[in-house]
């Protein structure tokens, strides 16, 4: 039983151990026992649904990322208000993104953050995963979207996975 | 609860219920779908992001220990609004909902 | 000072609800309507919180929780009919 008492997902582990603590309201001897048991049993029993093993190498990048995200989702949903209260009509645009990140997990998180940043929302994965196909709100021209997502965190993101 | 703790509150609430009032005029007033999935997918999210916080520092400065468990909600919306939107955008794009006049490029379905 | 800013914030949010209950009805077509439902729920749990705060209690917050979750269940549930005609495959 004892040799059965390892974490094959340290990543999924943590993340359940650390949601424990949010939902019992800090930490207390009773939720961080709680939340080992968790973080152990819960990875054993999902195991088969998870085909492919994370492929971060440099995770201790994922908060530095996660803060710029936040900053510019707070930034985009002003420009957003903005052009929503200004009253005139946008010029929305479908923009094909070229993407030169290969992993799926890297391109779900690059797609995610597409939709939660400023005026654009990703609609779709060719089925090659090679384009991602980008609705912008209010755009002058393609490349700049284009050239600002790859500076901004497809950059980031190349980093992290490799 | 202190000054400070009153007036963070105050203004979150103030700003929470902002976005998610511009989030829905958003989506009353844009002209086609595509644009209509703007005003949820961010200024939703982010307003009810600055009502949970509100709340999350109301509960943690009555002096009853913390109540962080508020922020999971927040989490939990950050990470599912893209997914929705992505998925209702490839519902339409596959049922080929026509853009606004003016949008340049164009959809695909596959 | 935080009653009045409750009170301020209800309104704005019942208001949204509001406006999503118009694009709702709306429409026109079914994506327009599920996007005015996800939004829909996304308000709800607002006031839900917003309640909360105004009654003084955490009660509310596991039911806030299950909305969210149940919630973006049946926007994915929604959108996957309109996309494929069938939910599980």
């Amino acid at each position: 039983m004892l040799d059965k008492l390892t974490f094959p997902q340290p990543y999924l582990s943590l993340l359940l151990f650390v949601v424990w603590q949010f939902l019992s309201d800090g930490v207390s001897g009773a939720s961080v026992v709680m939340g080992l048991v968790l973080a152990w049993t819960i990875p054993l029993i999902t195991h088969g649904f998870w085909p492919e093993r994370p492929a971060f190498i440099r995770a201790w990048k994922l908060p530095g990322y996660m803060g710029i995200v936040l900053m510019d989702i707070v930034l985009a949903s002003v420009s957003v208000a903005k052009l929503i209260l200004s009253g005139r009509n946008p010029k929305p645009a479908f923009v094909s993104y070229p993407l030169t990140l290969d992993h799926p997990l890297a391109i779900t998180i690059l797609a995610s953050t597409i939709s939660l940043t400023p005026g654009t929302v990703s609609a779709d994965v060719s089925d090659d995963q090679k384009l991602l196909l980008i609705h912008a709100l209010d755009a002058e021209s393609d490349d700049e979207v284009i050239k600002d997502i790859h500076e901004r965190y497809e950059r980031r993101l190349l980093e992290m996975f490799k | 609860m202190s000054q400070i703790a009153e007036y963070a509150v105050v203004f979150l609430l103030l700003t929470g219920g902002f976005f998610t009032l511009v989030g829905a005029i958003g989506l009353a007033r844009l002209p086609d779908f595509y644009t209509r999935l703007h005003g949820p997918t961010k200024a939703t999210t982010v307003g009810i992001g600055a009502i949970v916080l509100a709340s999350v520092v109301y509960f943690s400065t009555r002096g009853e220990g913390i109540a962080i468990a508020e922020m999971l909600i927040m989490v939990f919306l950050f990470i599912t609004a893209p997914i929705s939107a992505n998925m209702i955008a490839k519902a339409a794009m596959h049922m080929q909902i026509e853009p606004t006049e003016g949008t340049r490029g164009r959809t695909w379905d596959q | 000072m935080i009653t009045i800013a409750l009170q301020i914030t209800i309104a704005m949010v019942v208001v949204a609800a509001l406006l999503n209950v118009y694009r709702l009805i709306k429409g026109p077509d079914a994506p327009d309507r599920v996007l005015a439902l996800d939004t829909l729920y996304i308000n709800a749990i607002g006031l839900i919180i917003l309640l909360g705060i105004s009654l003084g209690t955490r009660m509310y917050l596991e039911a806030a929780l299950l909305i969210a979750v149940m919630g973006f269940i049946g926007t994915v549930a929604l959108a996957k009919y309109l996309k494929r005609g069938s939910v599980i495959e």
